[in-house]
């Protein structure tokens, strides 16, 4: 790393350590349902709605109530963008007259946005109308961003309570962040993208004769408003194929700084939100230490590795061995492997570099971030009650240690929690090596490959990894525009989402209801360095434990290929 | 409350909310977009005194001939309609993996075409950048030393003095935004305008 580099990095950390207050503080009165500085722009709005829908925001919902207006809302706006992807044919705001999605791939794209994954089995300057982008998918950018939100924003509101009934009230939760949290922000970070060159326009494709006379048919459209919203939202999906990566996607290194930032944008300021919550902020900033750590090994792992590169550069004949393959020249290695680290530390998914191409330890590092569970930041939300499901479980572990009944915040964790927590990941464990079992058995799967032996293992693990983790990111080079990839893919991404939401709302529910002890002696602290190097030591371990053989058969394999300077056909 | 009416409230928020997310919020930001930065928001479009357009400032495009620098080498779209890569249509990486026999082969032929063109050009200084495929293959950037390496070529195509050359491309590296961010680059596309005005060269 360059001392550029690392004046970059710390930047990076500083202003988001530095911006989790504010946001978190701002946060906390939304959901609160305080008056902010925007309640006279949207109040009015925010009570129309509710009335239209029949709401009262002041109800309490029970978590299994929450849970079921959560996941009829869910399954209702996916029934819509699969029904707009059918019919974009027949809609407006096609000037590029793209055909209807075919059916296997509007079922896994309304299922890859509504859960915010953003696994893109197309390219979206040759698949999508204006119109899909904007009302399909986008859509989906806001509501499943919101709903991860409102989620952990429940689960905050549950480790903060004593003894209630309820957890929030889901519509309330869900309105309010899309309305005062990511609007306002994405409003002023497109016209931030604008500034930069990033385009938007309705207008129809340009064709253009190159200078050396040839044809050159340029994609425009609405780009500005929808990237805000998949950094922001931690959703990544690309508007053009090649993502983050396309000039007019990302055109400037500053733009590159900065949507990199605005990926661990709020799931820090949730980290701040829950500290404050607890009325604990020491606690809150040790688990944003720990996430800081963790990430912060990932960057450099990476980035050494690209910079270090493949020796079969200066074999035949090039001045350094940095891997450029796949990299933009104006972000460069450092610039690729810091954005690689950020999106798959979060569930965001969106990629400024071909990670396929990355060295294999390169490569190794945003696929082990997903595997972690995104809980390096995170998505939004999930990355949060993700981080909370491993926080439980490092309680559990010092209590065994210790021999005492563990306890969080007050509150003792019980057989309940604990069995919730496990089935989460239990379940995410079984879909990746499950689904990688069979993807890599199966013709229809293999079938997909772009690249042969150990790399194309590779492939198929970094994508069933990515849909249950809801990253989206990819080994691009598999082509999963297949019957049998849209489907499998599919599930994975509705496992990965609901198996882990719908239990940590289970466990708001029971961590709510109970009492509040005063902490003693035999207590474990939450908030010392002893508990961040426990943490840390759970996430890595259960990582380790469950993925370490399939690992060993895909990148550190490979790895010792490329040293030795083995190619496969 | 009936799972009837619970599917009822959903669909309805779910309309309200895109009236709001997905209507109003791309309009007003496209509003702003059309006032404040109109050249930008419509892709930047290069356009000729003739009025011709020749491209767009962010978007690379294929060069082959000797007298042009020449970009990085491009995996969007594919033969026959883009040969050379470069389809602003169809953005793509390569995605070939690092222990992909076609990754070496594909690698070996492009520094071997760039030792070939540029005679001043010795083994073990290629510019990695100038024979690796970009994440988009759409770059429009090369690095300073990939368009260094050029310069000999290009001033015997356009018989210029290499010192003059040197000078156009010197004017055209961008160093790091605001001294920190990202790397220094050269885009090819307006380098290659600039040597057309200085030096037309009759079209063959």
């Amino acid at each position: 790393m360059s001392v550029r580099d690392t004046l970059q990095l710390v930047l990076f950390l500083v202003i988001l350590a530095v911006s989790a207050a504010p946001l978190g503080i701002y946060m906390d009165h939304v959901f609160d349902g305080s008056k902010t500085f925007l309640s006279p722009l949207f109040g009015p709005l925010e009570r129309l709605i509710y009335r239209l829908i029949g709401v009262d925001p002041g109800e309490d919902q029970p978590w299994s109530k929450y849970a079921i207006h959560l996941l009829v809302f869910s399954a209702v706006s996916l029934a819509f963008t699969y029904a707009v992807l059918r019919l974009q044919q027949v809609l407006p705001l096609n000037p590029a007259g793209q055909g209807p999605v075919v059916p296997h791939l509007a079922f896994n794209t309304a299922m890859s946005f509504t859960t915010n994954t953003n696994w893109q089995s197309y390219g979206g300057e040759s698949t999508m109308s204006y119109l899909s982008q904007m009302v399909a998918l986008a859509l989906h950018n806001f509501l499943s961003a919101a709903v991860g939100i409102a989620v952990a924003v429940a689960l905050i509101r549950s480790l903060a309570r004593k003894e209630a009934k309820g957890i929030g009230n889901f519509w309330a939760d869900m309105v309010r962040c899309n309305l005062y949290v990511l609007l306002p922000l994405c409003f002023i970070y497109a016209v931030f993208l604008l500034s930069q060159g990033v385009i938007q326009n309705y207008l129809p494709y340009q064709d253009v004769l190159t200078l050396e006379g040839a044809k050159q048919t340029i994609a425009l459209g609405p780009v500005a408003s929808q990237v805000a919203i998949k950094m922001l939202g931690t959703n990544g999906g690309g508007f053009f194929n090649a993502n983050a990566a396309h000039p007019y996607e990302n055109p400037t290194a500053l733009s590159n700084f900065v949507q990199m930032l605005s990926i661990f944008l709020i799931p820090s300021a949730l980290v701040y939100l829950l500290g404050r919550k607890v009325k604990n902020l020491k606690h809150g900033w040790a688990v944003w230490v720990a996430m800081a750590l963790v990430f912060l090994v990932g960057v450099m792992i990476c980035t050494h590795s690209e910079y270090q590169g493949n020796p079969i550069y200066t074999k035949l004949g090039c001045s350094t061995a940095a891997n450029m393959e796949g990299k933009e020249a104006r972000f460069g290695i450092f610039g690729s492997t810091l954005f690689a680290t950020v999106t798959t530390d979060a569930s965001c998914g969106a990629v400024n570099s071909m990670h396929d191409s990355f060295t294999p330890l390169g490569g190794l590092v945003p696929l082990v971030n997903i595997m972690l569970s995104e809980v390096i930041f995170g998505g939004v939300g999930s990355g949060l009650y993700g981080m909370v499901m491993f926080i439980i479980l490092t309680v559990f572990i010092a209590g065994l240690m210790v021999g005492r009944t563990p306890e969080y915040l007050g509150k003792k964790i019980e057989g309940r929690e604990v069995k919730y927590t496990m089935l989460a990941m239990v379940v995410m464990a079984l879909s990746i090596l499950g689904f990688t079992a069979w993807g890599s058995l199966d013709s229809a799967g293999l079938a997909a490959l772009g690249n042969p032996t150990g790399h194309g293992f590779s492939e198929i693990l970094y994508a069933y990894t990515s849909a249950t983790g809801n990253n989206g990111s990819a080994f691009a080079g598999l082509s999963t525009n297949t019957p049998f990839w849209n489907l499998t893919l599919a599930f994975a991404m509705f496992f990965g989402r609901f198996f882990m939401m719908i239990p940590m709302l289970a466990v708001a529910g029971s961590m709510g209801k109970k009492r509040v002890h005063p902490g003693g002696e035999g207590t474990f602290p939450v908030d010392g360095p002893l508990f961040v190097g426990l943490l840390i030591g759970v996430i890595l371990l259960v990582g380790a434990l469950t993925f370490f053989p399939a690992l060993s058969l895909g990148p550190i394999a490979e790895h010792f290929d490329m040293l030795r300077g083995q190619f496969y056909k | 409350m009936t799972m009837l009416k619970l599917i009822f409230r959903s669909l309805i928020a779910t309309l309200l909310l895109a009236a709001i997310l997905c209507g109003a919020y791309p309009l007003a930001v496209t509003a702003v977009g059309q006032l404040l930065f109109r050249e930008k928001a419509n892709g930047g479009m290069i356009h000729l005194k003739d009025g011709r357009i020749v491209g767009a400032k962010l978007i690379g495009q294929p060069f082959t001939q000797a007298k042009y620098f020449h970009g990085r080498p491009s995996a969007a779209g594919s033969a026959p309609s883009a040969p050379n890569g470069y389809d602003a249509a169809n953005s793509s990486g390569s995605n070939l993996g690092p222990t992909n026999q076609k990754f070496a082969d594909g690698l070996k032929s492009n520094i071997d075409a760039v030792l070939k063109e540029n005679l001043a050009l010795k083994p073990g200084e290629v510019p990695v950048d100038l024979v690796t495929a970009s994440g988009s293959g759409l770059d429009p950037h090369i690095s300073p030393a990939a368009a260094a390496a050029q310069i000999d070529r290009v001033a015997q195509a356009r018989k210029m003095s290499v010192d003059e050359v040197k000078r156009l491309v010197e004017a055209r590296i961008e160093g790091p935004q605001w001294g920190v961010f990202g790397e220094s680059v050269v885009n090819v596309l307006l380098l290659n305008l600039d040597l057309d005005q200085q030096a037309p060269v009759a079209a063959k």
